[in-house]
């Protein structure tokens, strides 16, 4: 090979003096960075995944990882990341393959946005003293409604209702699967939506029976590759959830990879252990708008008309009106997943190349399912990149309904977001299979954790509108008068139907 | 035994499935249903080990999440029959549209004349017993198999100088086999798939299906118990195993 290594991504540093020679280093670090010869515990560098264990195990904070240590000569267009990849292909002749998000810098919407608050002219709301309504229905609302009254005099509703999800909070968890995740990481985050009133979604990797418990708070999804479905599985969930496309890697299926098909995954999903499991690009009943349908409908048959149906679509050009296409098909939620959307493994030029934000995406939703008068219908679920309760608030106020978090619920449980989940080696217990791997998260302590997470954002999201007066979600929903755009384009703010700061 | 007829005609597939699963929950082993004209997603998610009897031409998804009973359809089907079915039985009396058998786990689906494009699409195999079979008496067209993760296709070619003439056959398959009654030309395969010898061990694997087919639709088993199959399988149950590199 006449291309040599490239330089290490990281460089592992132990400061000896503050050492105790303990070895959690060795025991805590899956990637083989640190191992023990005679009394020195020495390091290999080009193995570290910048994941932090080490450093978070680390009884002296002894241990310094330092990020890029040799520079290449600087150049703007090719960049270290340009000729890298180049090298990797030159070798391999492969698809990159990434994980987590989209890591390219481009500029983040949500932080172009500022909210309002009151002064002088308008009371702001103390959420201490004063009832905040964050109570969320997911599911499609009658457009008007009919009421009898009965011989007694008093007043029954007469329109029929359809199933709608009830939420304490407007903040649910995404759908990340047994298989790309561990049983752990699920566990954990079960018993946290459990206790804090909302819903997780179990991902294309079936319903673990450790779930069970707690099926009445999740959504069961339906993927292409139709793992873990049957009939069992549609009913236990509190909702369903058709897969079409994911923020991450728009347009393209799922492969997991048969190392993570162990037996417990195998059994989950209903597939062959070892082999890839394969979710093929489209769903082979769903060729077009009129097979969407036909699928929403089987499900809703097959559950009897008792559960909500969610579709999933990936932000791409077309948003819109595909969404509006969705709010006729029976779906009672359309999910959309924006381009800086989370993955356990996805190709590096899909998550970084394919997809729209979701900011523009939901605003472009939202105004066009107004326009149509069909707004009603179907609630708008946002996901891709929600990091803190700031962009919860301004995913409303854009005209969400919710929001799922993906990435932000597994930093709750450890993941330091070094983007290795389809190695199997996660440190942290979450993107792996590893039995010894998995062990080290407690769903316990891990619960509490995300159900910590869910209970800031909440408080925060409450104190956000008190301070702008609202004292109602649906007050904040769709609401872009309490908006302004700072340094964003004129096509962008017309996007966002959002008027510039100082507007 | 206990059976309970439903006149389906001009009823909407809602009502239609909910008597259907009023007569299965008040414990009717047959279910007759007349006059049936489109209407879609018969049987869907129906549990038990009812009979349910088909007169006419029953819509989309018959039999979609099904699991147990066995469904006789004195008529055609339209598209994805068995849709991702976990057990029982789909016995067609005609011919079935596109995608039939897609993403089934287990159950039989057979079918007398021929299907369309993409049947027994990622139908997949969970474990031995589990095991989802397709088989076709006529012919099927392109993309037969299709992605497909597990179980068995069976196509007869009954009254075809052919079985098979349509190509794509097996494309992306990584696991199950497709066995096909007579040659096949090799250009008719689709990518991922692979001709193998059919043996004397392989005909007793489906000679009960076999048998079981031919009660059905009162052929003689005789004239389809000796070994000129062709069949198909996987090339790799790893096709994407040397796709990818790491970051």
């Amino acid at each position: 090979m006449t291309l040599g290594s490239v330089p290490p991504k990281f460089k592992v540093s132990i400061d000896r003096d503050q050492c105790m020679d303990c070895g959690r280093c060795i025991e805590n670090c899956s990637y083989g960075v640190y191992r023990r010869e005679g009394d020195k515990i020495l390091i290999e560098s080009r193995k570290c995944t910048a994941c932090l264990r080490c450093v978070a195990m680390c009884p002296r904070d002894a241990i310094n990882i330092t990020e890029k240590p040799i520079d290449y000569r600087s150049h703007p267009v090719w960049t270290r990341e340009a000729r890298e990849d180049i090298i990797n292909q030159a070798r391999s002749g492969k698809i990159i393959l990434s994980g987590m998000g989209n890591a390219r810098d481009l500029p983040i919407i949500y932080d172009r946005l500022l909210l309002d608050a009151c002064q002088v002219t308008n009371p702001s709301i103390d959420p201490l003293r004063e009832p905040m309504e964050l109570r969320t229905y997911i599911g499609k609302k009658p457009s008007k409604l009919k009421l009898r009254k009965t011989e007694s005099g008093d007043v029954e509703l007469e329109t029929k209702l359809a199933p709608n999800l009830k939420l304490d909070t407007p903040i649910m968890i995404g759908h990340m699967s047994f298989g790309a995740i561990s049983l752990n990481s699920q566990l954990s985050m079960a018993k946290a939506v459990a206790e804090t009133g909302t819903f997780m979604g179990t991902g294309e990797g079936g319903l673990h029976k450790k779930l069970y418990p707690y099926q009445d708070h999740m959504i069961v999804q339906v993927a292409s590759g139709r793992f873990g479905v049957n009939i069992d599985y549609l009913e236990r969930g509190a909702a369903i959830e058709i897969k079409i496309g994911q923020g991450a890697k728009p347009g393209i299926g799922g492969h997991l990879p048969g190392e993570k098909v162990n037996e417990e995954v195998s059994k989950t999903r209903m597939i062959p252990l070892g082999s890839d499991a394969i979710s093929p690009a489209p769903h082979h009943d769903i060729y077009s708008i009129e097979d969407l349908v036909q699928l929403i409908r089987s499900l809703k048959e097959a559950t009897e008309w008792k559960k909500p149906v969610f579709v999933k679509i990936a932000a791409v050009h077309n948003v819109a009106s595909i969404a509006a296409g969705i709010a006729r098909s029976s779906a009672d939620a359309v999910v959309i997943d924006g381009f800086r959307g989370g993955t356990g493994a996805a190709p590096k030029v899909f998550r970084d190349h394919v997809g729209i934000p979701i900011e523009a995406a939901i605003a472009s939703v939202d105004q066009k399912l107004r326009e149509q008068g069909v707004r009603n219908e179907i609630s708008i679920i946002a996901s891709g990149g929600i990091r803190n309760s700031a962009d919860l608030a301004k995913s409303i106020a854009l005209g969400a309904d919710s929001v799922y978090i993906g990435t932000a619920a597994l930093v709750a449980l450890g993941c330091r977001v070094c983007g290795n989940c389809y190695r199997n080696l996660c440190p942290w217990g979450i993107a792996t299979q590893r039995p010894d791997l998995v062990s080290r998260l407690d769903p316990e302590a891990g619960a509490a954790q995300v159900s910590n997470l869910i209970h800031g954002w909440t408080l925060e999201l409450s104190e956000l509108m008190g301070a702008a007066g609202i004292n109602s979600i649906e007050s904040l929903r769709g609401n872009r008068d309490r908006l302004r755009g700072y340094m964003l384009d004129e096509g962008m703010l017309k996007i966002l139907d959002v008027k510039p700061a100082g507007a | 035994m206990k059976t309970v007829r439903i006149d389906a005609k001009d009823m909407h597939y809602t009502p239609l499935n909910q008597k259907i699963r009023a007569a299965v929950a008040d414990g009717a082993e047959e279910i007759i249903l007349d006059n049936v004209l489109g209407q879609r997603f018969i049987g869907d998610g129906v549990r038990g080990n009812t009979r349910i009897i088909i007169n006419g031409v029953p819509g989309g998804d018959l039999g979609m999440f099904m699991s147990g009973p066995t469904c006789i359809i004195h008529g055609n089907a339209e598209h994805a029959p068995g849709n991702t079915m976990d057990s029982g039985m789909l016995v067609i009396h005609g011919s079935a549209g596109d995608a039939v058998a897609h993403s089934m786990r287990g159950g039989k689906v057979f079918v007398r004349n021929n299907i369309g494009y993409r049947g027994g699409i990622h139908m997949k195999q969970y474990e031995v017993d589990v095991r989802p079979v397709l088989v076709v008496g006529g012919t099927a067209h392109s993309f037969l198999g299709e992605y497909m993760a597990g179980g068995l296709v069976l196509v007869l070619g009954i009254g075809k100088e052919k079985s098979m003439t349509d190509r794509g056959i097996g494309s992306g398959i990584h696991g199950g086999e497709i066995i096909i009654r007579g040659e096949v030309d090799d250009y008719l395969l689709g990518v991922g798939a692979k001709k193998f010898e059919f043996t004397e061990a392989d005909l007793e694997r489906i000679a009960p299906i076999i048998k079981s087919f031919c009660e059905q639709f009162g052929y003689d088993p005789a004239e389809f118990l000796d070994t000129n199959y062709t069949r198909i399988g996987p090339a790799s149950s790893r096709p994407f195993a040397s796709k990818y590199v790491w970051e």
